[in-house]
């Protein structure tokens, strides 16, 4: 099969690479790029393991080929952690208030997490429940998400504060 | 000791031990994506296997081409029965003492039966072979309900054991299509005791088929070295001791020349407990092409192919007295174990410990019989998030009790009190042969009854069904009451093994000279945090701080003996195996403190994280001292360094219990429920780290209340599985789910190192009981006595419109 030239940036870095038309983003992180922080847990984009952040969205990356993703600026869980390496407060706060167990679902769940706080720095418990929907998670029951997230909307917005 | 020692508080919250909701070490690498997961694990060469799969339940296979698979570029084989068939691995056994087609052989006998086996050089390749194989079927007759598995007239499904006298070593077969029945309890004293009973009800329940549903499917990485002779085989594997000696067995490969590793894990949840085609045929695909082959499940596959749970069709009756004391149980099961009995249970319990069925109630006679048929639905039959089959039974008997208290117009609550073991009777020995360890029921009931303010529930309810008949409101509350009684910790090696391996557990422990130590396990997590909590175990035992303890499990070549990871087993089995090998560390630490102090070993004592001599504080060796020691100064005729090994065969299982109560909010003319407020008091004994309790307790929950409300792998009347992906599956997302509210008590095991009981599975077992009870209990004011699960809408409705509700 031909293959397709494929430029994008993923965590920062400018990729260049070439892949098969229906090649699935996800296979691309996860076996050319090596990225393996991303998962699959499904076949029919339901559970959200393989969330990344695509052009400032959260796009389930077993949704689109390769291709759909030409140009794009993609960041991963791997892309998470600040620039001098500390850890994403998100990813401390799933792990301050267990907010994980198995792990499977903890990248996809922390990258949209990350989104969801974007576009909405100060979620009220159930909109943090309704925008992780797409998030599946078989351990955890969501409760320690929900307070994972909601404290770390909570130390963002007190940095911005003391910034301000 | 000098006023700069530091206190006993402070040396005993730097240990992290017992107790302690310390942070998880797993953490630090699953939030940064750096989890080490099956289908992560990239080996040069390495080649991708994908399965052509039975489109119909029951049909011949009469020819498979696989020319115009082979001819696809990229693809290195395809493997057939026939191809199996002079290595003799087209059949495997199953843990249940039955065999399954690791290919179909002449036949398929269930919808996404394994046909052939593509290996191509990437998934893609491998997933378009597939489809170019070519099978020519011949479709049979369907047998899906299990009710008619042994009519007469019923189909032969199994025609490979047809003359086979029993299967699994469980008594006679009657039927082509039975696969065994099992007799427990005092079958003409619990007759009698139905005949003198004041009252008696009895009830047909079914407990639907669902699927455990990790959100990691199964799959493994086969590399055999052809130089070595080695085999190595990565996989999602829950007992991967048990799978090396299987995979022993089943290849002759010398089980010394076989090594499994279980990586990190996707939650398990009972799926991964079994040997599945998929590992197989990889593993023949690595011997015959000399290249490591990789097999990942889709979800499809991994709903309609590995591991079911449940399936059980119960006929329960309880006979009593008018007052409202249980005097009998009666118990009639029909098992539908699919086309194969692949249950992961232990040898001698068919149908796992069904039989714990009394419950925690003082019943004082009962009789069991349950009968395994087969049928054309896919095999398996484990135990999702419970011990073997104790869900089924603590359903049923949680569901009995209830139409038991409408007959007799009791309340709830007050039935089950009125019949509890008390606690005076532990141990206790139930009618249907269990000793069960201890407990104290009426409290933890009570303390459930005050916390959610029982009594003013009662009468919000009485307040909301007035509105209702008054046409104020088209919502109805229920209350559902719950009390459960958990068997786990598989188990006594004199009742429990799995293919005649004993179901012992195990840890090895090495003190390094520094004062760090690793310890190794034959359990394996997957997701219930073991690298922090039995690190909790052994930093309370030995003294030395949980976070200088590394914690290995899941490679069988530098892990101990074990039978893995399931049914509660870890904390009970291994985590006592842990504080056992502990205390041998310590045993022998105090004696090089005594050699060092130049005292007597019973002039020490152990202070926390160092042996003190008696009276005189100040003379003291920490254990990290005594590591140290352990390597140049030990005593005359003592060998040197510090490690020890414990095989721990627990004297009986455990006993977690609870009480949960739930509130439901059904809106009639819709059928949605919805969970209002949910309760669960859990008794796990000894606390190891309540943080991680409370997460297993949600997580558990989350599961019943999908289980409960909605989820359902279902057949058609051609076999056609109806609930195979996620589009028809129901998980619970973070919006159906409520906010659970945790409590506890606290009765240790009186026979467990720690006193610990195990926490995993209660909130599932538990919880599907209190969520049905409360939809029951929404309707039971208008005559409802039972409707089967799951509690969709659509039934829920349903049963709103049968009793007359809907305007």
């Amino acid at each position: 099969m031909s293959k397709l030239a494929i430029k994008m940036t993923v965590n920062g870095t400018e990729i260049e690479a070439e892949a098969e038309p229906r090649m699935l983003l996800i296979h691309f992180l996860r076996e050319d790029l090596n990225l393996t922080g991303p998962h699959i847990g499904c076949d029919t984009s339901h559970c959200g393991a393989c969330t990344v952040d695509l052009n400032g969205k959260s796009v389930k990356s077993c949704t689109i080929f390769v291709g759909q993703a030409d140009g794009a600026d993609i960041t991963t869980i791997e892309g998470m952690a600040n620039a001098d390496g500390s850890l994403h407060v998100l990813q401390d706060m799933f792990r301050e208030h267990h907010g994980l167990q198995c792990g499977f679902c903890t990248p996809g769940m922390i990258t949209r997490a990350h989104r969801l706080l974007q576009e909405n720095p100060d979620p009220s418990d159930d909109e943090i429940r309704h925008g992780i929907s797409g998030n599946l998670c078989r351990c955890t029951g969501y409760q320690n998400i929900v307070k994972a997230i909601r404290a770390a909307a909570d130390q963002i917005n007190a940095a911005k504060e003391a910034a301000e | 000791m000098s006023d700069t020692a530091p206190s006993v508080e402070e040396r005993t919250a730097k240990l992290e031990g017992l107790g302690t909701s310390r942070k998880r070490v797993e953490d630090v690498r699953f939030t940064q994506g750096r989890g080490n997961y099956v289908d992560d694990i990239k080996l040069p060469g390495m080649l991708f296997g994908e399965f052509v799969r039975s489109p119909y339940a029951h049909a011949r296979v009469k020819s498979i081409d696989t020319a115009a698979a082979l001819a696809l570029p990229g693809v290195k084989a395809v493997l057939t029965a026939a191809d199996l068939k002079p290595l003799n691995l087209h059949w495997m056994p199953t843990l249940a003492g039955d065999v399954q087609a690791v290919l179909a052989d002449e036949k398929v006998l269930f919808q996404g039966q394994e046909v052939a086996y593509v290996i191509a050089e990437d998934r893609y390749i491998a997933s378009d072979a597939a489809q170019l194989v070519e099978v020519d079927y011949e479709e049979l007759t369907v047998l899906v309900d299990p009710l008619k598995a042994m009519d007469e007239d019923a189909v032969v499904l199994r025609e490979d054991i047809v003359d086979q006298e029993e299967v699994g070593g469980h008594g006679p077969r009657r039927h082509p299509n039975h696969v065994f029945t099992w007799e427990v309890g005092e079958k003409d004293d619990t007759a009698a005791a139905f005949n003198s009973a004041d009252v008696s009800v009895k009830e047909f329940i079914t407990y639907q088929r669902v699927h455990p549903c990790p959100l990691e499917t199964c799959g493994c990485v086969a590399s055999m070295d052809p130089i070595e002779g080695k085999l190595t085989v990565w996989g999602t594997f829950q007992a991967p001791h048990a799978v090396r000696t299987v995979a022993s067995l089943i290849s002759t490969i010398p089980e010394h020349k076989i090594r499994i590793i279980s990586p990190d894990i996707g939650g398990g949840f009972g799926n991964k407990v079994g040997v599945y085609p998929g590992y197989i045929c990889s593993i023949v695909g690595s011997i015959v092409l000399g290249v490591p082959v990789k097999w990942i499940e889709s979800r499809m596959e991994n709903l309609s192919a590995t591991a079911f749970a449940r399936d059980y069709h119960m006929t329960g009756e309880l006979a009593a007295t008018a007052d409202g004391r249980i005097t009998g149980l009666r118990c009639h099961v029909v098992a539908n174990q699919g086309a194969f009995d692949a249950c992961a249970d232990p040898t001698q319990y068919p149908a796992g410990f069904f039989n714990i069925v009394t419950g925690s109630y003082d019943i004082p006679v009962a009789h069991l019989s349950v009968d395994g048929v087969y049928t054309n639905k896919a095999p398996g039959g484990v135990a999702y998030r419970c011990s073997f089959r104790v869900t089924e039974a603590s359903y049923l008997i949680e569901r009995m009790i209830d139409i038991l208290a409408r007959k007799l117009d009791m309340d709830p609550a007050e039935i089950r009190l009125k019949n509890f073991i008390k606690k005076e009777q532990f141990p206790y020995q139930s009618a249907l042969g269990w000793e069960y360890d201890s407990g104290d029921y009426d409290t933890a009931m009570n303390k459930a009854l005050t916390a959610v303010d029982y009594t003013a529930l009662r009468a919000e309810q009485t307040a909301n069904r007035e509105a209702f008949a008054k046409g104020e409101t088209r919502s109805l509350m229920g209350i559902g009451v719950a009390f459960f009684t958990e068997i786990v910790g598989a188990g006594p090696i004199k009742n429990c093994d799995i293919l005649g391996l004993g179901m012992f557990d195990s840890c090895e422990i090495r003190i390094h000279p520094t004062g760090s130590a690793i310890a190794r396990l034959g359990t394996i997590s997957q997701g219930q945090g073991h690298a922090t909590t039995f690190a909790q175990i052994l930093a309370t035992e030995i003294g030395l701080p949980a976070s200088s303890i590394t914690i290995e499990e899941g490679d069988t070549d530098t892990a101990p003996y074990g039978l893995g990871t399931y049914g509660s087993r870890s904390t009970p089995v291994a985590g006592a195996a842990t504080a056992m090998a502990g205390r041998k560390i310590r045993a022998k630490a105090q004696m090089i403190a005594a050699y060092l102090l130049e005292v007597h070993d019973d002039d020490l004592e152990w202070d926390i994280d160092r042996f003190v001599v008696k009276g005189a504080p100040e003379r003291s060796k920490t254990m990290a001292e005594i590591a140290f020691a352990a390597y140049n100064s030990v005593p005359p005729g003592m060998e040197p360094g510090l490690e020890a090994v414990s095989y721990y065969d627990p004297p009986n299982m455990t006993y977690p219990y609870g009480a949960y109560i739930c509130i439901v909010d059904i809106d009639v003319d819709t059928g949605v429920t919805e969970v209002r407020r949910f309760y669960a008091l859990d008794d796990c004994g000894t606390r190891i780290n309540p943080m991680i309790i409370e997460g297993q307790v949600h997580g558990g929950l989350t599961e019943a209340l999908g289980i409960a409300l909605g989820q359902e792998i279902d057949y058609d009347e051609m076999g056609n599985i109806k609930g195979g992906s996620l589009l028809d599956y129901f998980l619970p997302t973070a919006v159906e789910t409520p906010v659970w509210e945790t409590d506890a008590t606290e009765v240790p095991s009186p026979h467990h190192p720690i006193g610990a009981k195990g926490v995993g599975e209660s909130p599932n077992v538990g919880g599907v009981s209190a969520i049905s009870n409360a939809v029951h209990d929404a309707f039971a004011h208008a005559g409802l006595t039972h409707t089967q699960m799951p509690h969709d809408h659509w039934r829920v409705w349903k049963t709103a419109e049968r009793l007359g509700l809907l305007s």
